[in-house]
């Protein structure tokens, strides 16, 4: 039977039993939507802002653990995506994202709306590709979705000239593909792996060093198998923490520039350092040349590209994270570990992360929603309120933290909690942001109040880009250069320090909830923590934002200084050093 | 730092050439020469690339290369035997009859063809691997300087049978 593209594409999209589609129309896509009137197996949502709709299908997948989809208009539609394209694909996220293009004709001309996406997006997503023939359309389509999710996930990218989606041609969808350059790792190599479990049994102080890979291959169960077998201590980098739960006594915290003094020290003075899943990016790995001196180190990966770039590995393992949790519990033996798992057991003594302060601290925000959420979903925006989540959130298989962790995109936290919610309804959705990251994308209030999205969005709101504050406190004299969120006009533009003059704070988040039918509670008081909480769990229909006003410049602690070794850390503010 | 070759097999389809050279230049690879051509096989691309980098930075390169789903094979050249080479075409201008004399005999004794000239102007091809050909520059550059136009086409390669 001889069909449009636009038919075609409806048929793939139900073929690849994709439930939710993120979707923004326009001039060049009006055929494609035309194609979507009416059918009953996919729910299309119309977000307010395609950056919001590309960070919603983000949510949407890693909370799912399917491919999330996108489709928008050619031109501004387009370039519309582009961040949240980058911040996916950075984070291993598989998405497909559709893009309507000018007719195949018009390509090339300056068109209305015409921009090479391509082009544009060719080092910031996994493929991309425009279909130039109605008889490809099908194949691309097919392509697109295993190549998105196979091997190390990642963004595909799909152009769609207006005269494909019009085009008659076949009704066939594939049901298999073959591509000669793209063959994903399926094995795991039996000679590495040997060498590495011959290494980790004969370890006197070894770690476990956990990325986001084994979140992303689902390996988190045969993880916590693995350490409580080998009984050897499990630190995660941020993309990596919930791997096993938080609360676990192997557990020993985050690695990183705001990693626990605990974990840094741990990984500066082990003897084996068996990591599965991570690309030792530079926020983990501190000073060049200082991490993990002492170690033989054994790293797991299934991209090649991630082994020995910046660090220089022993043993190199090229495989899916799962495959090779699997290949060690079979031959792990356990280990005697309890003089050095006692000796990190000190260290988090010694140098606990917690925020001593006499006013209420985001630690005494985190910690209510671990009290209060047993089944939940929390997305973190970027900047302090990201790093005291990765620092203070309880993460176990019931809870999982959804964070932009290679890109560190402001104005991510919200969106994907939409994303999150429409994918896991019965569980709640919080939102941990910024007062600044909130705001650069706050118009999909909206979409959460149309779709009836119950999420509660904490606003920790300093009145400051906090983070970057932070560096300019501590590293820049105080010098506030453009960070202060309640400068006004009538403000001294060297004020380097809050005080009780400073002009009001605007939006007034309340009233912004309420002027979208939301709900908007302000808390001042730690006493007040909890009952807010409370109140916005009960809240069912709309979603709620609860603004806590906290401490201005409360600083991320501890920190490695730039330029720094992992383990010579900053550990409290000079206030409270006092 | 090391002069490397790569032949790299890709799908002969647009935007590749781009996806190629945009890795190269996205993430600061020093690339010296790229040549692309299609092969027996017309939907297959050939494409012999010199660079020049460390062990660590070109073990990056083959890696991110074969990471591209638009590549199909990525073959390491550089130590291996191979047939390499390059045309050049090399013109001459404002030329006296004197010079016009010169430049032929340097064409004969250097096995260079000349394939078009007339009184004051000639045109000569080198086919030869590229270290020859840089040679050839520096001569005709010193000979009749400022009065060269070179173009070159950069190397390709096929392994060697024997
Ligand atoms: C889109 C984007 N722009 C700029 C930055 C740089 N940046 C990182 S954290 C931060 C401050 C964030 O402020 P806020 O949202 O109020 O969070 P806080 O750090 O105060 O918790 C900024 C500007 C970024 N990460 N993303
Ligand atoms: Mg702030």
């Amino acid at each position: 039977m001889q069909i449009t593209g636009s038919e075609l594409f409806v048929k793939a999209l139900k073929k690849e039993k994709v439930d939710t589609l993120f979707a923004y129309p326009g001039g060049q896509v009006i055929d494609l939507f035309n194609a979507l009137y009416g059918q009953k197996e996919m729910e299309v949502i119309l977000p307010r802002h395609e950056q919001g709709l590309v960070h919603a299908a983000d949510g949407y997948a890693r909370s799912t653990g399917k491919v999330g989809v996108c489709l928008v208009t050619s031109g501004p539609g387009a370039t519309n995506l582009v961040t949240g394209i980058a911040t996916a694909n950075y984070d291993s996220v598989p998405l497909v994202c559709f893009t309507g293009q000018v007719p195949t004709g018009l390509i090339g001309n300056d068109a209305f709306q015409e921009v090479d996406i391509v082009g544009i997006t060719r080092s910031i997503c996994k493929y991309a590709v425009t279909v130039r023939r109605r008889e490809d359309l099908g194949m691309i389509i097919k392509k697109a979705f295993y190549i998105a999710k196979t091997g190390k996930p990642g963004v595909v990218l799909v152009d769609l000239p207006k005269d494909i989606q019009k085009a008659l041609g076949s009704d066939s969808y594939p049901d298999k593909i073959d591509i000669r350059g793209y063959k994903p790792n399926t094995s795991v190599h039996n000679g590495q792996m040997k060498k590495a479990i011959g290494i980790l049994n004969k370890a006197q102080r070894p770690v476990f060093l956990i990325g986001g890979g084994v979140n992303i291959a689902h390996a988190n169960q045969e993880m916590l198998e693995l350490a409580e077998l080998t009984n050897v201590p499990v630190i995660t980098t941020i993309m990596g923490k919930g791997v096993i739960p938080t609360t676990h006594k192997l557990y020993v915290g985050n690695i990183g520039i705001h990693g626990s003094f605990a974990a840094n020290s741990a990984i500066s003075e082990c003897d084996v350092l068996f990591s599965i899943g991570t690309r030792f990016n530079d926020r983990i790995t501190g000073k060049a040349g200082t991490f993990a001196n002492n170690a033989t180190i054994i790293h797991v990966d299934v991209d090649p590209a991630s082994i020995s770039r910046t660090i220089d590995v022993d043993i190199p393992i090229v495989s899916d994270a799962k495959k090779a949790i699997f290949a060690l519990l079979e031959k792990a033996t356990t280990l005697n570990t309890d003089e050095w798992l006692k000796k990190i057991e000190n260290w988090k003594k010694q140098y606990p992360v917690e925020m001593k302060s006499q006013y209420m601290t985001p630690q005494n925000i985190i910690l209510a929603i671990n009290q209060i959420f047993k089944k939940a979903v929390i997305t973190t925006d970027v900047g302090q309120n990201q790093l005291w989540a990765t620092q203070f959130l309880e993460l176990n298989e019931h809870k999982q933290m959804l964070t932009s962790g290679g890109l560190g995109t402001m104005g991510y936290g919200f969106p994907a909690a939409i994303g999150a919610k429409l994918g896991n309804p019965q569980k709640d959705v919080i939102v941990i942001s910024g007062d600044g990251g909130i705001q650069m994308n706050i118009q999909e209030l909206a979409t959460a109040i149309v779709y009836e999205l119950p999420i509660i969005i904490c606003i920790l709101n300093n009145g400051y880009l906090g983070n970057v504050r932070q560096w300019q406190e501590l590293f820049f004299d105080k010098r506030y250069s453009s960070t202060c969120m309640r400068y006004r006009k009538c403000c001294d533009t060297t004020c380097n320090s809050p005080n009780k003059e400073c002009p009001e704070y605007t939006p007034d988040f309340i009233k912004l909830a309420q002027s979208f039918g939301a709900k908007g509670i302000r808390v001042t008081k730690t006493n007040d923590i909890i009952p807010a909480l409370q109140k916005a769990k009960e809240n069912r229909k709309s979603p709620t934002i609860i603004e806590f006003i906290i401490e201005r410049e409360a600083n991320v602690m501890p920190i490695v200084p730039p330029g720094n070794a992992l383990n010579d850390m900053i550990l409290e503010s000079e206030e409270t050093a006092k | 730092m090391k002069k490397r070759w790569i032949s790299l097999y890709v799908e002969n389809d647009i935007g590749v050439l781009a996806r190629i050279s945009g890795l190269f230049s996205g993430k600061s690879y020093n690339l010296n020469s790229l040549t692309v051509g299609t092969t027996e096989d017309e939907t297959i691309s050939r494409m012999t690339i010199s660079l020049t980098s460390d062990d660590k930075t070109f073990e990056q390169v083959k890696k991110q290369l074969n990471r591209s789903i638009e590549v199909i094979k990525v073959i390491d050249f550089t130590d291996v035997a191979v047939h390499r080479k390059e045309i050049m075409f090399i013109k001459v201008k404002n030329c006296t009859f004197q010079d016009m004399t010169e430049l032929f005999r340097m064409a004969q004794i250097f096995n260079l063809k000349v394939i078009d000239y007339n009184k004051t102007t000639a045109l000569m091809e080198s086919i030869n691997t590229e270290k020859i050909n840089n040679d050839f520059v520096r001569l005709f550059a010193n000979a009749f300087s400022n009065r060269i136009e070179i173009v070159r086409g950069g190397s390709v390669g096929i392994e060697a049978i024997n």
